[in-house]
């Protein structure tokens, strides 16, 4: 029983972790937490189901268009929801809008995909029992974009102009840098991240609607306890959930899983609002 | 005596008068909810009735959502908890059976419990947090009724309650919950109109303004929270009966989505506008059957348009006053004589004129820049006291510190010979001290009048509940916080305005907004941000003369200033800060003759 917690509970904590980096990478241009981060991921396997089994293409080919199609759902995040009360950001508008969004995709992808989840094919077909690919592809892919992110954020000159963006958005548009391409940009890096956690999660949590709201929900959590735009916090709090929620489950059973991770959330953020690895608040005065 | 009671009585009917163009769309709507059954079929009473089950929870959500700002988004949760419990106890497959009279308000006492218990999290939480927790709150309930076979029937569901005669047929239960909308929206409309509407309001709107009033966030919001948790249950009930049977199908997040995109629709901080909301987007899929599919992609478009296009949503619509061009060219004339007419209360311990507010030894620290350095201050009664220095030596932190935004690391603060608690500005306004802001931080939402309402929340006497029954305390404290408002935005120079939507004043009005509002408090201390900032010349004299009228009545005022003329005009003491630290004390006269502040800061 061990070892199912630990498979299902680290591929369940990876996609989360994926969804919760991606939720950070929205965040760092435009301090908008955005509802469409779990629809990002909802996205990654309906593409994906749909490209290679509905469609029959080629894996690679699938893998490709399925990026493709979530970075320009990220992009077109950016334009329609984010750009427009980007100038209004104490109103918070960000959460209505983006909330409106994400359920305009969520309602798109039921009548259009159907309300049924529908199968995932499977992609290399290693491993079998606790080593299954459909666990360990979604912790493969989950260190993969870690490493890629920390190389493009490091070794990039585009990902040092998201850290500067990131850091102190008027001093580096004081330095000339193109702050509102950067940030179309980090909306497709977002959703090619959300397309990842999605597709590499597809065999796990199939193609369905409802996807989009669990994810919502679950990606949000890691982001809340490693604090705002903190990847590694979000991929400890989101492994760490992961374990959590599956050990909850085979331990104590389904329901109380769910009230148990809530619970946990709700308790957490009222303790450490900034979250466990977040800064202090701002001034207010 | 007679000719009192006329005033009184004309005042009456003017006020009559005033709030009559508010009435009478709510009565035109309720004229028509009643002639309804005469003129259509039951399909119409089906609608009719959801439309007014889903007001009876969106009149309560609307005060949280629309009022205080708080995003709770998976109210449903409640819905699904309150028709639960009322069919549950109906039909008792757990306990004894219960009328279904009792068990709508059992339910709605369940609801309460639960809407303090989802709302809780708001009083730490920031925007998105909330939404995220009351939307995991959603799911959980809707899995625990699935689960909870015993109880809930699970995915089989339960019979909802029946209702006895005459509210057993179509257009009886419509007339039923016809009635309980009407006085849910009277409720609300009475809590809206009260000091804690006004509160909820300057919480959102300015929220450290409103702690520099006394108002206290986590009591307001429990208490509308318990309001709109009890309507949302007891809404949960009569939609149980409606429904005949219920199954957690029955609760899909799309009505959650309805009921707050309803009030975002409507426009925050109304109430017309939710209720028309929540009317078109019930009635709105079914005059078009074909869209009942896309319902909920219709909501969704229409809120990304209203946040787009129209953040005011409907109420800023049919906001026909606000429309009105406002004479240009306005001066501000403040009339400090009329003080004279406003008498000065002497309340309990807090008898003006003999205390002095003392600072000793402050340090506080921001990482390793000391902000203040070991500051010795007393301000006594009756002075103007003026504190001026260079950008960074700390005179608004100083101000922040006597009004608790900043604790101090090290030193005592006291009032006459009691400590001030270091933090805790909300405790500031009944200790007497009230301040204005550098950057006037005013509810643009609200009216002028409102606003300055606003400064004199701590000394309401009625209730919560006075207020939401409209019993007469809650009318007394209206009228007096009124009449006290209304006089003071005299004094400032500012009752033509009273009426106007504050966000359409000019800067130099607002900054008399915020003295108006601290002057409600009837303080003993008034601290004053750069109040001149921003004015015109003959602006700050008669600012100057109003400052040196209050101090006369016995207020000490403290002046953050960086017009010279202003301070050495009308300061009885000025301090002069350097770095933190005091660089001289004394009258006007010796600042001006002190060689080092002439030749640092007065470049003579």
């Amino acid at each position: 029983m061990l070892a199912s917690i630990l498979a299902t509970g680290l591929a369940a904590g990876a996609i989360y972790a994926l969804v919760g980096i991606t939720y950070n990478t929205m965040f760092s241009t435009s301090r908008v937490m955005s509802f469409t981060a779990g629809q990002l991921a909802m996205l990654g396997g309906v593409f994906g189901s749909m490209f290679m089994l509905k469609m029959g293409m080629p894996i690679l080919v699938g893998f490709f268009l399925t990026l493709l199609g979530c970075a320009i759902i990220g992009v077109i995040t950016e334009f329609v929801a984010v750009r427009p009360v980007l100038k209004s950001l104490d109103q918070h508008l960000y959460v209505l809008s983006t909330l409106a969004l994400a359920l305009m995709i969520q309602q798109v992808t039921a009548i259009k995909w159907g309300t049924e989840p529908q199968p995932f094919p499977r992609l290399i077909g290693w491993g079998s029992g606790v080593w299954d690919e459909k666990f360990w592809l979604p912790v493969a892919a989950c260190a993969i974009t870690i490493i890629g992110l920390e190389y493009l954020y490091r070794r990039t000159l585009v990902g040092r102009a998201f850290l500067a963006i990131a850091e102190d958005n008027f001093a580096a548009r004081a330095l000339g840098l193109p702050e509102r391409n950067l940030r179309v940009a980090s909306y497709a890096l977002a959703g090619i991240v959300g397309g990842v956690a999605g597709f590499s999660g597809g065999e796990l949590l199939l193609a369905f609607f409802a996807n989009g709201a669990l994810l919502n929900f679950y990606g949000f959590v890691p982001v809340a306890l490693g604090g705002l735009g903190n990847n590694r916090g979000a991929i400890i709090g989101g492994l760490a959930l992961g374990l959590f929620q599956q050990a909850a489950n085979f331990l104590v059973g389904g329901i109380f899983s769910s009230v148990a991770v809530f619970a946990l959330f709700i308790v957490v953020l009222l303790a450490a609002p900034q979250g466990l690895f977040g800064s202090s608040t701002a001034r207010r005065v | 005596m007679a000719a009192v009671t006329t005033a009184s009585e004309r005042n009456e009917t003017q006020a009559f008068r005033a709030i009559l163009p508010q009435l009478a769309p709510f009565v035109g709507i309720l004229a028509i909810a009643m002639i309804l059954p005469f003129v259509s079929n039951d399909y119409w009473a089906l609608i009719g009735t959801r439309a007014a089950i889903y007001w009876v929870l969106v009149s309560g959500l609307n005060l949280v959502v629309g009022f205080a700002g708080h995003l709770a988004i998976g109210y449903v949760a409640l819905l699904a908890l309150g028709a639960y419990t009322t069919s549950v106890l109906v039909a008792g497959n757990v306990m004894a059976p219960v009328p279904v009279f009792a068990a709508l308000p059992i339910a709605g006492c369940v609801g309460a419990v639960f809407g303090v218990i989802v709302g809780l999290p708001a009083l730490r939480l920031r925007t998105f947090y909330f939404a995220m927790s009351t939307l995991g709150f959603a799911t959980i309930v809707t899995q625990i009724a699935l689960a909870w076979q015993s109880v809930t029937g699970g995915g089989i569901g339960i019979a909802g309650p029946e209702f006895p005669a005459p509210f057993d047929t179509a257009w009886g239960y419509y007339y039923l919950c016809v009635a309980f909308a009407a006085f849910c929206t009277w409720m609300s409309a009475n809590v809206a109109h009260s000091r804690f509407g006004r509160a909820l309001i300057a919480v959102r709107d300015a929220e450290v303004a409103a702690e520099a009033t006394g108002i206290s966030k986590p009591r307001m919001l429990i208490a509308i929270f318990l309001f709109a948790g009890a309507l949302a249950a007891i809404a949960g009930g009569l939609f149980a009966s409606l429904q005949t049977y219920i199954t957690p199908d029955a609760f899909t997040f799309d009505l959650s989505i309805l009921f707050f995109i309803a009030i975002l629709i409507g426009g925050r901080g109304s109430i017309l506008g939710p209720m028309l909301g929540t009317i078109i987007l019930t009635i709105l899929p079914e005059i078009a059957a074909p869209l009942a599919a896309w319902s909920t992609f219709l909501y969704a478009g229409l809120l990304l348009a209203i946040v787009l296009a129209m953040p005011g949503g409907i109420a800023a619509l049919l906001d026909f006053r606000n429309r009105r061009p406002l004479a240009s060219n306005r001066a501000i004339v403040p009339r400090p004589a009329a003080l004279g007419d406003i008498a000065r209360k002497t309340m309990g311990d807090k008898t003006a004129g003999d205390k002095t507010l003392s600072l000793r030894n402050i340090v506080l620290s921001f990482g390793n820049v000391r902000a203040i350095d070991g500051l010795d201050l007393d301000v006594k009664p009756g002075q103007v006291h003026g504190l001026i220095g260079p950008n960074g030596s700390g005179k608004t932190t100083t101000l922040n510190v006597i009004s608790g935004y900043y604790a101090a690391s090290t030193g005592t603060l006291a009032l006459g010979a009691d400590a001030l608690p270091a933090g805790r500005p909300e405790v500031r306004a009944l200790r007497g001290i009230a301040r204005t802001f550098q950057t006037p931080r005013v509810i643009g939402a609200a009216s002028v009048l409102e606003n300055v309402m606003i400064g004199g929340t701590v000394e309401g006497e009625a209730t919560f509940v006075e207020a939401l029954l409209a019993l007469p305390r809650h009318w007394r404290d209206e009228r007096k916080l009124a009449a006290s408002a209304r006089a003071l935005l005299g004094v400032v120079g500012l009752e033509a305005l009273a009426d106007v939507r504050a966000d359409r004043l000019q800067h130099s009005e607002l900054r008399f907004i915020e003295i108006a509002r601290a002057l409600m408090l009837d303080p003993d201390f008034l601290l004053l941000d750069e109040p001149a900032a921003g004015l015109s010349g003959d602006e700050i004299e008669r600012l100057g003369a109003l400052i040196k009228a209050i101090s006369r009545r016995g207020t000490a005022v403290m002046l953050v200033e960086h017009h010279a003329d202003l301070i050495f005009d009308i300061c009885d003491q000025v301090t002069v800060l350097n770095l933190g630290r005091v660089l001289a004390a004394g009258t006007p006269a010796e600042i001006r003759a002190h060689k080092e502040v002439v030749s640092a800061y007065l470049g003579v």
